[in-house]
């Protein structure tokens, strides 16, 4: 199962090592990372896969949101079917 | 890889503009649980519910916290109630109250389909158990009530629209330690739709399967702000915008009923394309109509405006579901809707305004509050101008009018929550208790002969 984690917040350093390391720790596979500077906020997509995660998606997302937190961030992770089925026809 | 773009779109509609699933409804069959005596149709009643619904709030948490996206009621609606206590109508309190324990014990605020279906004829076993309506809805906490007097095809039932005006009233007055809350729980219909995952009035119509997930949608904050980012576009672009909007709302809606369902062994049954507001800043349809050009909802242009979204977010909402059904349109319940609330408490919007909006959109006079010494036929005729609109436009309409014990114009009803606060609604003063006591069935208009 594949999803999307999204991080938005003040740009500093160090970030996607922390995510990083954060999602590996849950065997947490990164498929995609794409990541963009919007005017001095950070915004970053991760596409994962969660299939031999340690942890569910909904824990994996609660988990993600309290660490974001604690490193000043906003941290969405969400099934990446939402977004198709938003966006796509 | 996802266009970011679209990612943080989505991000936004959740974090910014009250996007959410606004709820996710079981609708239970409960004729099997039909039995020789009304203590064991209780029974059944109450192990049906609990048994098939017993997951529905660990499913929905579990599905919002994958999908981001809140998914703000968790109900219940059942066969109409008084089918299931046609044989013991005397008794039918006891399947109410095994209603409401059973909606305690699965979690859930609301359950509905305490209603009856007498559009056409009122059967003895029906007229006892609408007399037990007051009584029931003021002894139970989750339980709503809703009854149809008329349809297209049949025409409108004024025996039951007068009887009504007399329920709502004693309702009223049997909640009246709790601003007439009785009444915000009981729905009075034309055109009920079997689908409605809306409460107060959603009842599982007999002509549905036996577990069915139905799911309304929301998000009026969205369309807002996308009418928003468009501010000189003309009505066109402007339909369009919404039609767009709608279609992404409602494709979240899609998802979580088909994934709900799967979760609790349920058939996918319908997404509902209603528009439903909150109390909370930023999530009213008033805001919407005012957005589109008007200063304030209720003045001229209102009727027109509320068309162009009603049908623009069908058409968005049509195309994005495989199965849409329910209600499906904007909703205008003035206690839930900030915007409405401050019109009435102004002046701008008055309930002359409301009836005509509810020409062009879903779904009728909805929780407005009225003054408490207003008379049973008052709000029978006002009930008959609804079901006339209803009756003639193959629409559905509805009323649910608050009576406010105690209460006059310039006086507020406040129920809190999702429920909101109204302000008492003048109403005309001419009295209508000679139409009203005629009685007899009017008759359905000719365009309902379409065989």
């Amino acid at each position: 199962m594949r999803a999307v984690l999204t991080v938005v917040g003040k740009d500093k350093t160090g970030i996607i090592a922390k995510i990083s390391g954060f999602l590996a720790e849950r065997k947490v596979n990164i498929l995609d990372i794409s990541q963009t500077i919007l005017e001095e906020y950070f915004a970053m997509i991760m596409l994962v896969d969660i299939t031999n995660a340690t942890v569910s998606l909904a824990a994996l997302a609660d988990e993600c949101a309290e660490m974001g937190k604690t490193i000043g961030m906003s941290i969405h992770v969400q099934h990446e079917e939402i977004f198709n089925a938003m966006h796509s026809v | 890889m996802f266009n970011a773009n679209e990612v943080l779109e989505t991000i936004n509609m959740v974090e910014r503009e009250h996007l959410d699933i606004r709820t996710v409804t079981m609708g239970i069959s409960l004729l099997p649980c039909i039995s020789g005596s009304a203590e064991k149709t209780a029974q059944k009643v109450y192990d049906t519910v609990c048994k098939k619904a017993e997951n529905i709030v660990n499913v929905t948490r579990d599905l919002s916290r994958e999908y981001g996206i809140p998914i703000v009621n968790k109900r219940v609606s059942v066969t109409p109630a008084s089918i299931i206590c046609a044989p013991f109508a005397d008794k039918s309190y006891l399947i109410g109250k095994a209603l409401d324990d059973a909606a305690q014990a699965v979690g859930i605020d609301f359950l509905g389909g305490y209603s009856a279906l007498v559009h056409k004829g009122m059967a003895d076993y029906e007229r006892k158990f609408i007399l037990s309506i007051p009584e029931v809805l003021a002894s139970t906490q989750r339980l709503c009530s809703s009854v149809n007097v008329g349809s297209s095809k049949s025409g409108i039932n004024m025996d039951a629209v007068k009887l009504m005006g007399e329920i709502i009233k004693q309702t009223s007055e049997k909640t009246a330690d709790n601003g007439g809350f009785g009444c915000a729980k009981l729905v009075v219909f034309c055109n009920a739709v079997e689908d409605n995952p809306f409460m107060a009035g959603a009842f599982h119509g007999i002509g549905e399967s036996d577990t069915v997930i139905n799911v309304g949608v929301s998000g009026p904050g969205v369309v807002q702000h996308a009418i928003e980012s468009i501010p000189n576009a003309d009505l066109t672009e402007l339909a369009e915008m919404i039609k767009r909007t709608a279609f992404k709302i409602t494709r979240a809606g899609q998802l979580i009923a088909r994934e709900a369902a799967k979760r609790l062994g349920a058939e996918f049954g319908i997404v509902d394309l209603s528009l439903a507001p909150t109390p909370a800043r930023g999530d009213s349809v008033a805001a919407i109509l005012e957005e589109m050009g008007l200063d304030s909802v209720g003045t001229h242009g209102t009727t027109a405006c509320l068309a162009i979204l009603n049908d623009a977010v069908k058409k968005g909402g049509v195309m994005a579901s495989s199965r849409v059904g329910g209600l499906s349109g904007a909703f205008i319940p003035v206690s839930e809707d900030i915007g409405m609330i401050e019109a009435a408490e102004r002046g701008d919007l008055n309930i002359d305004k409301l009836e005509a909006m509810t020409a062009v959109c879903s779904v009728g006079l909805d929780m407005i509050a009225v003054p408490g010494d207003t008379d049973a036929s008052t709000i029978s005729a006002i009930i008959a101008d609804e079901a006339a609109i209803g009756m003639v436009n193959n629409k559905t309409t509805a009323v649910r009018v608050i009576p406010a014990c105690g209460k006059q114009v310039g006086d507020e009803v406040n129920f809190g929550g999702l429920l909101g606060r109204a302000p008492v609604m003048p109403l005309h003063r001419g009295s209508a208790e000679k139409f009203i006591s005629r009685g007899g069935l009017i008759p359905a208009p000719i365009h309902s002969n379409k065989n």
